[in-house]
């Protein structure tokens, strides 16, 4: 890519939006990632008992359905940026595409 | 044509020839070998001959080296969404994770959420990233505005130490899994998934291999749900009457080993909760990580984001992958509870010592048998053979491209080589590697290798994804930091894991205690030593390359973010 081309891009506030945006979306989704899977294997390291408490009078406990949720969470959380980043920005990014290349 | 035509008539041969020389080993009737099961040879020849003219198909298409490396660039997101499902769900994670709930109940679903955790991540920060800026392999994104050959030798080794570990951990694997399901010897074995494996990635390259892993998933997916379903099925679909048999039978086998009512019942529940898995918090960490960002520097994965046409396909194919592998998980861990209340009381998949029979692995194989009968036990052995054999085509892949691309074309012919000599040395390297794969599985037949997959994740996350992170977010990364880290992080992960109790005291046979390293995982060190490396070596680098390192990531991030100028899909 020749230097011009970049230099158009860079001065296009659009992509500056477009940087901004998405790298903060695409952080802020790492950061919860980071605590609903390191607050699992903290709880995992330091409190044991909790996760093997009983939900009513069967067997099943509070870790079953909280190790269920992390998995669910890692699929729903996935979805939740690809949907944005197919639909918005790339909606963006084409219009960035046209502003410097026509 | 022809090449092909005599592919599939050697393959065949290659086949017949096995069939003999297993009647002869069933012949000699050595006690640890299963009786030979004629229902999962035919099924696994059913799936051998499939995928062979699979690879015929896709040697037609497979002309140049953008072919060969990333099918052309024409692979959908659905599509390479199950192919890096299929690269993941390795016949390890299959019968290991089974057998490691049936073993341990809560235990291993905490290993398999370490597993899945990595996706997202992957999506965020890199997906779209690594599609928009590289073209065949990993070291294309990483060296994209450094020095080439540095960055590219430093890629190639990181990509080679990472394979060539997990190589021999599925070899073995492969050998002692066919061992017991089919009843032939170790090294046979192995020859079978080294020359079927060179058969698929030199013919049909990417095409073959992508598609082999596609069909292995979906066989993979589909046998593992049935299995699941009637489990669930024998408990009226209710997880709590699962659980409870399940804690039920543990507790009776815990009281009939001597253990007075109340410890038994304790034993019997412990399974309900996190137990002995992870001992102290500071492997349970370090674990993590290693698995969390291990997956974001398999260069055998990241090499797929290159075969769909752009970077929407690029964050649809993990979205797919994330889903099928997050499904596969909690399959799994009902296989592993359905293992405890099907298999663990059957005398029938019971030695004389009350162990499972074949080793603690075979889980998942006897539930087949449980709830499908011979037929559906078959068909599940010929799975897991299948999936080895996939995963194993997938790292030689990524191994061949390491050397024929980052090595041979960029380094030894500064970018000037053509597509047909490199594709050349690419199908050179795959022989070595198949026929170097072969020899390691056949060394390695007796060592305890179970540390060497988690050995392929630390040493992942800890060079590969370091360097991979740092030069596509950071501006002010050179050349200089990029390699001198990525190597720090690399001999530091591996020379940890030598130290650690896996390897000094369980592999080396050094005392118990002895291990200079206490973890279990070397992750949480190597990969600060990695990060801090880089980010050091760039802050200290007052070279001139450095200073065109760091004005060249202004056009870098221009591409990484809008895929202008990006690698089209090429070729077709």
């Amino acid at each position: 890519m020749d230097d011009d081309l970049t230099a158009r891009i860079v001065n296009d506030p659009r992509y500056q939006e477009l940087k901004s945006r998405r790298s903060r979306f695409g952080w802020w989704l790492t950061v919860a990632m980071l605590i609903v899977y390191y607050g699992f294997i903290l709880l995992v390291a330091f409190d044991k008992p909790l996760l093997a408490t009983r939900l009513g009078s069967g067997v099943t406990t509070i870790g079953m359905p909280l190790g269920l949720g992390v998995i669910v969470f890692t699929i729903v959380i996935t979805g939740i940026y690809v949907r944005r980043a197919n639909n918005e920005y790339d909606d963006l990014t084409d219009r960035i595409a046209k502003g410097v290349l026509k | 044509m022809s090449r092909p035509v005599r592919t599939v008539v050697a393959a065949l041969a290659l086949l017949a020839v096995a069939a003999t020389a297993l009647a002869a080993g069933a012949d000699l009737g050595q006690a640890e070998k299963q009786p030979t099961n004629w229902t999962a040879i035919t099924m696994f020849a059913v799936f051998v001959v499939g995928t062979l003219f699979i690879t015929k198909w896709a040697a037609a298409r497979t002309k140049s080296a953008a072919d060969f490396y990333t099918a052309g660039g024409g692979i959908t997101g659905f599509q390479n969404g199950l192919a890096i499902a299929g690269d993941y769900m390795s016949a390890a994670s299959f019968l290991g994770i089974s057998a490691a709930v049936m073993v341990g109940g809560f235990d291993g679903l905490i290993y398999s959420i370490g597993f899945l955790v990595g996706w997202p991540v992957v999506t965020f920060l890199l997906a779209e990233r690594l599609r928009n800026l590289g073209k065949f392999t990993f070291a294309d994104v990483a060296a994209f505005r450094f020095e080439q050959t540095p960055v590219r030798v430093f890629a190639a080794s990181g990509t080679l130490v990472v394979v060539a570990f997990y190589l021999i951990a599925q070899m073995v694997g492969a050998g002692q899994l066919i061992k017991l399901l089919f009843g032939l010897e170790y090294w046979i074995a192995v020859v079978i998934v080294g020359a079927l494996m060179m058969v698929y990635v030199l013919f049909g390259g990417m095409t073959a291999t992508t598609w082999v892993q596609i069909i292995k998933a979906g066989l993979l997916l589909g046998g593992a749900t049935f299995m699941a379903l009637m489990v669930l099925w024998n408990f009226g679909f209710s997880p709590e009457a699962m659980f409870a048999k399940a804690v039920e039978i543990k507790t009776g086998l815990a009281a009939s080993a001597g253990k007075a009512p109340d410890v038994a019942a304790k034993e019997g529940f412990s399974i309900m909760g996190p137990g002995g898995f992870i001992k102290d918090p500071i492997s349970a960490i370090s674990f993590g990580m290693a698995l969390m960002f291990g997956t974001a520097g398999l260069p055998h994965i990241l090499m797929r984001f290159f075969t769909v046409p752009n970077a929407k396909e690029a964050r649809k194919s993990v979205l797919w992958a994330t889903t099928w592998i997050g499904y596969f998980y909690v399959l799994t861990f009902i296989i592993g509870f359905g293992a405890i209340t099907f298999v663990l009381t059957n005398p029938q998949f019971l030695d004389a010592k009350g162990g499972l029979l074949g080793g603690g692995n075979m889980a998942a194989v006897h539930l087949a048998n449980a709830v499908g009968g011979n037929v559906f036990l078959g068909f599940i052995s010929a799975v897991a053979f299948a999936t080895i054999l996939a995963v194993v085509a997938g790292l030689t892949l990524s191994g061949a491209s390491a050397v024929s691309h980052d090595l041979y074309a960029t380094v030894f012919k500064h970018g000037k080589a053509d597509s047909a000599s490199e594709l050349k040395v690419s199908r050179i390297t795959t022989v070595a590697l198949g026929i170097i794969a072969v020899l390691l599985g056949i060394a390695f037949e007796k060592q305890n290798i179970a540390f060497m997959v988690s050995l392929a994740f630390a040493i992942a996350a800890s060079a590969n994804f370091p360097v991979l992170l740092m030069s596509v977010l950071w501006k002010d990364c050179t050349t200089r930091g990029a390699v001198i880290g990525g190597f720090l992080g690399l001999i530091s992960s591996v020379a940890l894991t030598v130290v650690s109790p896996a390897v000094w005291e369980a592999t080396l046979g050094n005392p118990k205690g002895s291990a200079l390293f206490p973890y279990a995982s070397p992750a949480l060190f190597s990969m600060v030593i990695g990060f801090v490396g880089i980010w050091l070596f760039s802050v200290l680098d007052r070279s001139a390359r450095a200073q065109r390192d760091r004005a060249g990531f202004i056009a870098q991030q221009v591409r990484s973010e809008t895929g202008i100028g990006a690698a089209a899909a090429s070729g077709h």
